[in-house]
């Protein structure tokens, strides 16, 4: 005999099935192929003999070098650093460009901040690929900065600031590609913000800074956090951006998956590292997780 | 009557069905820029098949995509030492080709080639050499050796375009260092690795593509160099695009025409293979490419500028051709460009 509840929970199992189906076909078995890859063999020649080896996460740390030593190598540990620190300095720019974008438009009228919301996505309307072209048209030799600069004698006439292929041509890339991503959930926060607690703080004596510092910004962290998440993990994965504009010349975690994929043919290492940049991911989360779990409690008390 | 429009419906359906499958398609996937589209539109005239086109920058990048399975690329166009692979891993097809009706035009000495010693897989596409390319009007030198490239002089310094490929710079590193192709000796791999290291710091981007458009502008002014890709760089973009043959020698390399196992229309690409044998249409995509070809009468078809070209003259210095590396060989390689992009 079957109770109301258990019918009901049931009916909940079977409303749900198709979620679970889609995050268990698209999701899980994916994922486990790749970290089932990882603990094989590589084929030199690309794909995997199916013995189970730990190669693939002894090569993060160690390496035999030149003369068949296995020693200590760091340049793995260089490439995810590198890729921490590039990420991390896109994020804060994305915040220091987007919280002042994100509070214009929430104080403009209903009407203004639709059209405003829709220019900010506008960009994803266009490839990706072909928004990235267009900043080797402005960065790259002779192009629309230097040309001016050659006009008015600053620069020779074959001179160039050289900004093109450079690790700050690779933060504003991913700027630029991942601003919207902090924009929006900001503005959704901003949205939602009553600001007669600005101008309370204003009637206690508050100037304008102290109120966005004790006012706004702590109401908006979720907001920003979110944003952080959005930004700062698909800046760790880029392979696009950094290949485009960096010129290929030194490897981030994006582009070094991809490297082990097509040249190097290290299916297993390219999973492991798969595997490490899940790992990311999933911290980032949880920190996520914890700090709104946090904001909760503490607006609740 | 319901019968008879029953009937007419299963009929009117059979009929859509039948002209999907006649609405054939073939899929290619050719190296970047390598494709004529003339040829494309004459081989769809004359057959009905619809070509599809998919491309890639490397053979590294065309092995992997294929290892991973099922890909339904129909034709594909590896260089002689990733044929030898492919065959290896089991990821091609043997097709008749030596019952072709246009076989006999393949130049005898590239019948039977060594990585197809029985002419079971592959029909010859082009062939031509991996070199250095300059802006004669903004670099001194004339190359006369690979030290230009490898250890450039301060006029090329942030103004160097190399190959984005392991493969490619390392046997051309392998060449200046006379070092032999696939060495699986640790300390010439250092040595190659010192010596790509120096060049770095002259380097402004690893890319295989856009390379001549890169010359053209001034962006650089030297750059890796396949010789048919200069040459259209010189003739489109810009005269002063010169390809160099250096004195220790340049990388040969053939590229074949293959079907990958997991095609999806095999039929169609044995038409392209045997469409690719005749004379005059092989010579339109040499005539885009500017590759020199393997099929008899190939140059009766060429256009005037062709003719004489010092893009596809015979070298002078050697020409070696690049070979498929042991595993040990390959390890090496690949330890090499993650040192160096690390």
């Amino acid at each position: 005999m079957s109770t109301a509840f258990e019918k009901s929970a049931r009916t909940r199992w079977l409303a749900l099935s198709p979620t679970y189906l889609i995050i268990g076909i698209f999701m899980m078995i994916p994922l486990c192929i790749m970290i089932g890859i990882s603990f094989m063999e590589q084929n030199v020649y690309g794909g995997v003999h199916p013995n189970v080896s730990f190669a693939a996460y002894q090569q993060i740390l160690f390496e035999t070098d030149f003369d068949e030593n296995l020693v200590f190598d760091p340049s793995y540990l260089v490439i995810i650093g590198r890729s921490l620190l590039l990420a991390g300095i896109a994020t804060v720019v994305t915040v220091l460009v987007g919280f002042p974008v994100a509070y214009y438009i929430a104080r403009q009228n209903e009407r203004r901040r639709n059209l405003l919301i829709f220019l900010v996505t506008l960009p994803f309307w266009t490839n990706m690929l072909i928004r990235i072209f267009a900043w080797l048209l402005i960065l790259g030799r002779g192009g629309v900065i230097d040309a001016p600069l050659r006009f008015l004698g600053v620069l020779d006439a074959d001179g160039s600031l050289g900004l093109l292929y450079s690790p700050g041509a690779v933060v504003l890339g991913l700027t630029y590609t991942y601003l919207p991503l902090m924009v929006l959930p900001i503005y959704a926060s901003l949205e939602k913000l009553d600001f007669r607690l600005v101008e309370a703080a204003a009637d206690l004596y508050s100037n304008k800074w102290g109120a966005i510092r004790h006012v706004v910004i702590p109401l908006t962290g979720p907001g920003i956090a979110a944003g952080a998440i959005l930004v700062f993990i698909p800046c760790m994965g880029d392979f696009i951006t950094v290949d485009m504009l960096g010129g290929a010349k030194n490897l981030m975690l994006g582009t070094l998956v991809q490297f082990q994929f097509s040249t190097a043919r290290n299916w297993p290492f390219g999973s492991a590292v798969a595997a490490i940049l899940l790992i990311f991911v999933i911290c980032n989360m949880l920190l996520y997780a914890r700090f709104t779990r946090a904001e909760r409690q503490r607006s609740g008390s | 009557m319901i019968k008879t429009v029953k009937t007419g419906a299963i009929a009117a359906v059979m009929g859509l069905m039948s002209s999907a499958a006649f609405a054939e398609e073939l899929h290619l996937y050719n190296w970047t820029d390598y494709t004529s589209p003339e040829l494309l539109e004459k081989f769809e005239a004359e057959t009905g098949i619809k070509v599809v086109v998919d491309t890639y920058d490397s053979n590294e990048t065309l092995l992997a995509k294929l290892q991973t399975g099922a890909t339904g690329y129909d034709v594909v166009f590896p260089s002689q030492h990733f044929v030898e692979i492919m065959v290896k891993e089991d990821l091609l097809q043997k097709i008749d080709i030596k019952g072709m009706s246009n076989y006999a035009n393949v130049v005898e000495k590239f019948q039977n080639p060594p990585w197809d010693p029985t002419q079971e897989y592959s029909v010859p596409w082009h062939w031509g050499s991996a070199s250095v390319q300059y802006r004669s009007d903004l670099y001194d030198g004339k190359v006369e050796s690979l030290k230009e490239f490898f250890e450039p002089s301060d006029q090329v310094n942030g103004r160097l375009q190399v190959f984005k490929s392991a493969d490619e710079v390392f046997t051309l590193a392998s060449l200046y260092l006379d070092v032999p192709f696939c060495t699986e000796d640790p300390q010439d791999a250092k040595r190659i690795l010192e010596l790509l290291k120096g060049q770095k710091e002259s380097v402004l981007l690893y890319s295989s593509e856009s390379m001549t458009d890169r010359l053209a502008n001034g962006e650089v002014v030297m750059a890796s160099a396949w010789n048919g890709d200069t040459m259209k760089g010189r003739l489109d973009a810009n005269e002063n695009i010169v390809y160099a043959f250096p004195k220790e020698g340049v990388v040969g390399w053939f590229d074949s025409i293959v079907v990958p196992k997991g095609a999806s229309n095999v039929e169609a690409a044995k038409k392209f293979l045997n469409f690719m044998m005749a004379p005059e249409n092989i010579a339109i995509n040499a005539n885009f490419a500017r590759y020199a070809t393997a099929i008899t009468g190939a140059e009766d078809h060429f256009e005037a500028d062709m003719v004489g070209a010092p893009e596809l003259a015979t070298p002078t210095v050697p020409v070696v051709f690049a070979e498929a590396c042991s595993d040990k060989g390959q390890k090496l390689i690949e330890k090499v460009w993650t040192q160096l992009l690390k």
